[in-house]
């Protein structure tokens, strides 16, 4: 229930987030299409493209359904055990892996898992004679699942909380046994956001490089992602490159199409907005089953964490804080993290409201709903865009116009922005839909729009969805090498740019004191964005 | 709240527009890649020795690495900034050469000597190291003395190397393979694969592998050793001489076409196999100097392993192969 | 007596439910709004909040066309079952928005707010969030915000449903009290036949999308020949 005015607004700023990534993607593209590389080789459909598509859909198909199932019950567990000693602190470390350069989690993984890691060591002194490897598939899908099972676990929890809570006290006065309760109240409520979890998971598995080539243990574990860096960074191949790119694009989006098909129940009803409190599960097995599930979940995450944690405490710390680099590049990927997450943040809204205009419509005719699909597309299969062709593209771009450098930071908030799209959206589209539901008809009979509605009804309410959105796309930006990987000016180094940059020459200890700062600046960023957790607890 | 939001936003406006400032006096603009410019690198010495003999400013652009180097040239073409690429390395040579930009330098570079007396009418070499296997003294005792016995040793003690797809260490090893196997090549890498714990996509990563300890041999420099031994004072790693020979990397810099001032981009070039500049590379860059240094090197490199013999392809005969050579390598690599 | 509502040949389809409305209802009375659940009772105040639009026919307040108007700029207020105030906002504050949807306020509004918490007799309670209250004193609350809106239509949709018999009975009583006072004219969903004899002057029976019958209360308790309102009364 919109005013014309709302509605108008809503659609014009779907129009203009939709045309701007539109026209940010296909500059890049046009960019390099133009550009005469003239040493294309042609031949693209060659056995091993199809290889390395084989073995991406593969290990991408395998990695998200292996996360998704075991976030499940840690999810299960944790809506179940609001009180869990240190809950709090779970959630937040869940956010971390996000935030963390994936070579420094990888490296962190294989302290623990590698040859000469933890687990290893404790198999030997068992009296195994060889270690156990992991590189190959199952390393692959071992990292994948360290760095998205938390992510499935989140949201899946964020899901369960958004129950009434209502439903725990009907379910506990019905008598129902855990199974019905898991049958009835929570699955249908995971079964909501497991498609779009799902797809978002298999997306970040598609595009994984670093991962894959670090724990894949040779050229037989190769993606598309690899494919389309060689040919354009080494090769520097554009029209190979853009034709790469297309292919990842369009299987992926089959994929997602695949999964949207799963119908998805409408969403449940309204609440009281009272403090959730659970009746079921205190069963001593239930608890039992429970612990487990946090406990083995937390040590599976905190492991590598804590040997990431283990290698930095060597570094000399206060005097990597206090160098003028350390700053100058925290500063730099503040800036950029900011600016790309306020960017995710009000593109998301933006998409949001287009789409919630869209769906107030009466009978949206053909085109309206067209437009409502294609925000929805975009705002996730934008994660597909690998960050090298828009990077080379912009650059191409900008060339003409001056010094890119000075375009760079710009650029790579803008890559980051739209990287973190999908997650945003992730986070941000079913809080607004609640709240909507709730708060819709009551603000729209009495007249509350425009800036008042906003400053007096959504943003009290979606402060903390917004916050946890921002901290998000803060931190995922934090992490990116990918982005600023391509300008790589002496002028724009960020954090991750840094550790990179000490690793490759030979300063590991540094590199480990950086990863360990950067880490805890993610989650510091994951503390403002659960921080209203606690209020609600108390309120 | 707002307010704080926009000075945010406006401070980070700000600082994607702060240019760096054009200074009154000559500029000599140089394109290298980031690790010569940090700050542990050769490049703030390298300025201030040049800056004091130039009337001039010397202005570094550093990107990721020698091919982003190459790669940036390309997109920049004839309006590109730099007049000077320093970094590339030979096996890139016929490509850059390729691109139209470079200009013989028309100077005498015979002051730089490498071994294998590369010589080139457009790049003069500054530094050079040979392609080595590192090993963890602690975790192995024998290790391999020739590329043969890397390639049929026990296929427990592992290595981690570097994609020929992604890097050029990568591209080092798999031209080094090809050098001594020639044909049989590809049956050197199926056994070799056995040792291979995985190929990492760059330097860092594989590096970084070895120093946590995680595999005993890393594919790297002869040079590599030095950095601990001079830095961490320890003496664990070493890089192992293999009987066949090594295969070297030579690092260049090339004059571009449209370089501002012509005179001051040569007499950068002349500097640079001068021993003020050459004096930096060793414990900055760990690298091999190319020309006479005006003390001796530290201890530490002359325990370096001393390669008996040198390979190196020529630089048309890599960029004429390179594809075919890959796509053999991933085929070998990729048997089951 | 003029028609304060009016639903003129009023069509609506809703997924595979359809609704034809064609009824009149007096003005400065409280009409009772009755029939089984899933009847159209609810569609039916929906239309004339503004929350559904009709397919055909016109929607008319105190003679004036509104079928086309935004639900804000229609002369209603409205009271739901629940979810009647903003939960993060307090109760002056949620009183406050229904004077001024911008929170614009001068001390004489604020004199109102209080006057009316005073009235429905949650005096002093200004600055409670509604998350502190019983489910009576928050329907109370939302009464509150009905006087100070002062408009000549009120809509409520089951406002009781949701409370004790008791409490239902003080709130009939409340109801009656303020109706007496502003003399506007309430539109009230229920299903009780009870309520519908303590709370109004006239009835509007629904069945399946139709109005079966509009009569004064006394006239509708008492006739039996139309099966399916026999059928509702008997309970």
């Amino acid at each position: 229930m919109l005013t014309q005015t709302e509605r108008r607004r809503g659609i014009g700023w779907g129009l203009l987030s939709l045309a701007g990534v539109t026209l940010f993607v296909g500059i890049a593209v046009a960019a390099l299409l133009s550009w005469d590389a003239g040493n294309t080789q042609s031949r693209l459909f060659t056995a091993y493209t199809w290889q390395i598509l084989r073995f991406t859909l593969l290990q991408a198909a395998l990695s998200t359904l292996l996360s998704v199932v075991f976030a499940l019950p840690v999810a299960l567990a944790l809506a179940r055990r609001p009180s869990f000693p240190g809950r709090i602190w779970i959630i937040r470390l869940m956010a971390l892996p996000m935030g963390l350069p994936v070579l420094i989690g990888a490296l962190g993984l294989i302290g623990i898992w590698g040859r000469q890691g933890v687990m290893n060591s404790l198999l030997l002194k068992l009296g195994l004679e060889q270690p156990v490897s992991i590189y190959g598939l199952s390393g692959i899908l071992l990292a994948h699942v360290f760095f998205n099972l938390p992510l499935a676990a989140r949201l899946l929890l964020a899901a369960l909380e958004r129950l009434p809570a209502e439903y725990w006290l009907l379910s506990s006065s019905l008598g129902m046994k855990p199974f019905s309760v898991f049958r009835f109240i929570e699955w249908p409520a995971a079964r909501r956001v497991i498609p779009g979890i799902t797809g978002l998971i298999f997306m970040l598995c598609a595009t994984s490089f670093t991962l894959v080539l670090v724990l894949g243990g040779g050229p037989a574990a190769t993606t598309l992602e690899v494919a389309i860096y060689q040919s354009l960074r080494f090769d520097f191949d554009p029209p190979r490159a853009i034709a790469l790119s297309l292919l990842q694009i369009g299987i992926t989006a089959l994929v997602l199409i695949a999964i949207s098909l799963f119908p998805a129940p409408d969403d449940a009803g309204i609440t009281a907005g009272r403090a959730m409190r659970r009746f079921d599960g205190r069963t001593v097995p239930a608890r039992l089953w429970d612990t487990f599930a946090i406990l083995l979940a937390t040590a599976f995450l905190i492991l590598p964490l804590a040997s990431i944690v283990a290698a930095g405490a060597r570094a000399n710390l206060w005097s990597l804080v206090t160098s003028a680099a350390f700053l100058r590049a925290a500063w730099t990927s503040f800036a950029i993290a900011l600016s790309a997450g306020l960017l995710a943040v009000l593109t998301s809204l933006a998409i949001i409201a287009a789409r919630e205009a869209v769906t107030d419509m009466k009978q949206p005719g053909g085109t309206a709903r067209a437009f409502s699909l294609s925000l929805g597309a975009m705002s996730s299969l934008v994660l597909l865009v690998p960050p090298v062709v828009l990077g080379t593209g912009w650059f191409l771009m900008l060339r003409p116009f001056g010094d890119v450098a000075r375009f760079a930071p710009a650029l790579v908030a803008i890559i980051n922005m739209l990287m973190a799209l999908p997650f945003v959206m992730r986070v941000l589209a079913p809080a607004v839909e609640t709240h909507r539901k709730r708060t819709g008809r009551l603000a729209a009979s009495l007249g509350v729009s425009g800036f008042s509605r906003v400053w007096r009804i959504d943003f009290p309410v979606l402060a903390k969805p917004l916050f946890t959105a921002l901290s998000f796309a803060m931190a995922l930006s934090l992490g990116d090498l990918g982005a600023v990987a391509l300008f790589g000016s002496s002028d724009l180094i960020t954090l991750p740019w840094l550790v990179y940059s000490r690793l490759s020459s030979y300063r590991t200890n540094d590199a480990d004191g950086l990863a360990l700062i950067l880490g805890i600046i993610c989650l510091g960023l994951t503390m403002i964005g659960t921080s209203g957790q606690r209020e609600a607890k108390r309120g | 709240m707002r307010r704080t939001i926009l000075s945010i936003l406006a401070a980070a406006a700000a600082l994607s527009l702060s240019a760096p400032a054009k200074a009154q006096e000559k500029t000599l603009t140089v394109y290298t890649y980031e690790s010569f410019i940090s700050d542990w690198g050769p490049g703030p010495k390298v300025k201030e020795a040049f800056e004091k003999t130039c009337a001039c400013k010397l202005n570094f652009v550093g990107v990721a690495d020698g091919v982003a180097l190459l790669t940036r040239l390309k997109l920049e073409g004839q309006g590109t900034d730099a007049d000077i690429a320093l970094g590339l390395d030979t096996n890139l040579i016929s490509e850059a050469k390729a691109t139209g930009l470079f200009e013989p330098h028309g100077l005498d570079a015979s002051a730089a000597k490498v071994p294998g007396n590369y010589s080139d009418d457009t790049f003069i070499p500054y530094d050079y190291g040979h392609f080595a296997v590192v090993y963890d003294t602690q975790a192995m005792k024998n290790p391999p003395k020739s590329l043969k016995e890397l390639v049929e040793g026990d296929p427990a003690q592992k290595i981690a190397i570097e994609d020929p797809r992604t890097s050029t260490p990568g591209l080092g090893l798999l031209l080094w393979v090809k050098s001594v196997y020639g044909d049989k090549a590809p049956e050197a890498w199926a056994k070799l694969r056995k040792r291979v714990l995985t190929v990492t996509p760059g330097w860092s990563e594989a590096y970084g592998l070895f120093t946590k300890g995680e595999v005993p041999m890393v594919f790297s420099y002869t040079t590599s050793p030095a950095y601990h031994m001079v830095e961490e004072k320890t003496d664990r790693y070493q890089a192992a001489p293999f009987s066949e020979g090594h295969y070297i990397q030579i690092e260049v810099a090339g004059l571009l076409k449209g370089a501002g001032d012509k005179d001051l981009a040569k007499q950068f070039l002349k500097f640079m196999v001068s021993p003020a500049f050459q004096d930096v590379i060793p414990t900055t860059n760990w690298m091999m100097p190319v020309a006479k240094t005006s003390a001796p090197l530290p201890d530490a490199f002359n325990k370096l392993v001393q390669p008996g013999k040198t390979f190196l392809m020529g630089s048309d005969e890599v960029a004429r192969n390179r594809q075919a050579w890959i796509d053999e390598w991933l085929t070998a690599m990729s048997m089951n | 007596m003029a028609d304060a509502v009016a639903l003129d040949k009023v069509e609506l389809k809703l997924g595979t439910k359809e609704f034809r409305f064609d009824c009149r209802l007096p003005a400065g009375a409280v009409t009772a709004v009755t029939g089984p659940s899933g009847s159209g009772k609810s569609t039916l105040l929906n239309l004339v909040a503004g929350f559904e639009t009709p397919d055909q026919g016109r929607i008319l307040i105190a003679g004036e066309d509104v079928t086309e108007k935004h639900p804000s700029e229609r002369p209603v207020s409205l009271i739901f079952q629940d979810n009647n105030l903003f939960a993060h906002l307090d109760l002056a504050t949620n009183i406050g928005l229904g004077i001024s949807p911008s929170l614009k306020l001068s001390g004489r509004d604020s004199t109102a707010i209080s006057q009316a918490l005073e009235r429905v007799g949650l005096g002093g309670f200004e600055r409670r969030m509604p998350g502190t209250l019983s489910g009576g004193e928050r329907q109370r609350a939302a009464f509150a915000r009905a006087l100070v809106r002062r408009k000549p239509v009120l809509l409520m949709d089951e406002p009781f449903a949701a409370l004790d018999p008791g409490l239902r009975l003080s709130m009939a009583n409340l109801l009656a009290d303020l109706h007496r006072e502003t003399g506007n004219t309430v539109l009230v969903v229920t299903h009780d036949p009870d309520e519908v004899g303590r709370l109004a002057d006239h009835a509007v029976f629904i069945d399946h999308g139709h109005v079966l019958l509009q009569a004064p209360t006394e006239e509708f308790l008492t006739r039996r020949d139309i099966p399916p309102l026999a059928e509702f009364l008997s309970g």
